[in-house]
């Protein structure tokens, strides 16, 4: 009985956007009993803003589920046992610990392991930066408080922030402005969850506005070229295999920012952390209100097929509620395309704590001047870069709408 | 496939896009896509289930002529088996 020498681990509420304060178990995909591996679902869990799947990071066996359903647990609160068989344990990324959302929480890249398919690459926690570690008790006491746990030393085991150490951070810093509270929704009452889903876009958007200094950049694309290639490519394939034109500027906008890596990351507590791989998010509007924007996992190693049957993916799944955990908290740049609304252009709000969003307005025919000077009509699209500029300026932004230009106009090589 | 066998199966998958639409109120004669409010993506999943429930894979360029309920109606009562 290998297991039984093995190490019990907490597997915990994890944080599912900066926006999160706690999730309601829906389902449980597992047993106690159940043997798991890294990736595996475990429990189905709703949020104000959507429902969504929880992987585990932590392989082993599930010793008990302490949660049940219909349970609301804190982010960070424990949901289940795992029990590792000794030996096969190394050292796991550690099971996040959450930061005080009503401080200044990020999502928890913790959880954005690669898809299971990818070969192990270091965890992102690491790369993209330490959380701090707290006792749940120590949790509470921030959060009541709008303590940045972050910014306190913990003087438990393992630098672990304990309930006094936050005492004394109380009494010695001015209470941080608290980020609105979205309040819980009953899962029946879809008005009210709407209500519900659009407070937590509000209290994100709000954030954003009062933390980043935005600047904005615009271009014009001649998208005539890169939209006749598409239709050449899509008129030979079944209905299932065809890209539309977001997939080729998803496709194109990872190349481009070849030219500008440090639009991809996260800014969090005072800098910023680029990010090893482009987790793309996807701004899609729910039906009945709300907006998510889950993420296409390390698209910048997608060719335009899976980057197409990543979006179909992503929508159909955000309909139904079946999006990951690790798809909902790990975008490193969002793109935001209004291309069925009609709209010249979009000036996007960047989502916490990523620094930058692309947004694409509706390709329409428009007068253009050619490169000989002569007056035409080409399809054009509107490109605009929001970004942090306490990262980046407008000189590097302007280099990225250079390049995405660019590669828009060899759409063949975009594939 | 009859014309009222096309209409039911549009129906059925669009309704899983726009769960909110009664689809009994509709204006066949107008754009579909429009009145149901769904996206390029949208449009295109629901075009691979029609493709998946009778075959009928609807190219591009017949996008067109599948705009309105009656004209897709048609369109699928045309070629369906």
């Amino acid at each position: 009985m290998p297991d039984a020498t093995g190490a019990t681990h907490e597997f915990r509420m994890p944080s599912l956007g900066a926006d999160m304060e706690a999730g309601r178990i829906v389902r449980w995909r597992v047993a106690p009993g159940d043997r798991v591996a890294r990736g595996d679902i475990v429990v189905e869990v709703e949020t104000d803003k959507a429902e969504m799947e929880v992987e585990t990071f932590q392989e082993g066996v599930i010793e008990r589920l302490v949660a049940v359903v219909g349970d609301k647990v804190p982010v960070g609160g424990p949901l289940a046992m795992i029990r590792s068989p000794s030996g096969a344990l190394r050292e796991a990324p550690a099971p996040p610990v959450a930061t005080s959302p009503a401080a200044a929480a990020p999502p928890a890249p913790a959880r954005a392991a690669p898809p299971p398919s990818s070969p192990p690459a270091p965890s992102p926690a690491r790369a993209l930066g330490e959380r701090a570690r707290a006792t749940p008790l120590a949790r509470r006491i921030a959060e009541a408080s709008g303590v940045d746990l972050q910014a306190i030393a913990g003087t438990g085991p393992a630098g672990a922030i304990t309930a006094d150490d936050v005492r004394a951070a109380t009494a010695a810093t001015p209470r941080a402005p608290s980020a609105p509270a979205a309040s819980p929704a009953p899962v029946a009452a879809s008005a009210e969850r709407s209500a519900a889903r659009q407070r937590v876009v509000a209290a994100l958007m709000e954030r954003s506005k009062r933390e980043i200094p935005h600047y904005y950049l615009n271009a014009s694309i001649d998208l005539t070229a890169a939209l006749a290639w598409l239709e050449e490519r899509n008129r030979e394939r079944p209905v299932a295999d065809r890209v539309l034109p977001a997939a080729l500027l998803c496709r194109a906008v990872a190349r481009a920012l070849e030219a500008a890596p440090e639009l991809s990351g996260h800014y969090e507590a005072g800098s910023f952390r680029p990010a090893p791989a482009l987790h793309l998010g996807i701004a899609i509007a729910l039906r009945g209100g709300g907006l998510i924007a889950p993420a296409i996992l390390d698209a910048a190693a997608k060719p335009l097929s899976e980057l197409m049957r990543g979006l179909r993916d992503l929508g159909e799944r955000a309909r139904n509620g079946k999006l990951r955990a690790s798809e909902m908290a790990s975008a490193t740049l969002t793109v935001t395309s209004l291309g069925d609304g009609g709209v010249d252009s979009v000036q996007a709000v960047i989502y916490p704590p990523q620094v930058a969003i692309i947004g694409f307005g509706t390709p329409a025919p428009r007068p253009w001047v050619d490169r000989e000077g002569g007056l035409c009509v080409r399809t054009i699209v509107q490109a605009t870069l929001a970004a942090d500029h306490r990262v980046s300026n407008g000189h590097r932004g302007a280099r990225f709408l250079k390049a995405l230009e660019r590669a828009l106009q060899n759409p063949e090589q975009l594939t | 496939m009859t014309n009222e066998a096309a209409r039911a199966l549009l129906a059925e998958v669009f309704r899983r896009f726009a769960p909110e639409v009664d689809f009994g109120s509709i204006d066949p004669r107008a754009d579909l896509r429009e009145q149901l409010d769904i996206d390029s993506l949208d449009f295109l999943n629901a075009l691979v289930a029609i493709h998946e429930r009778t075959g009928v894979d609807i190219p591009e360029s017949d996008y067109a002529q599948v705009a309105t309920l009656d004209a897709a109606a048609a369109y699928l009562a045309a070629r369906a088996r």
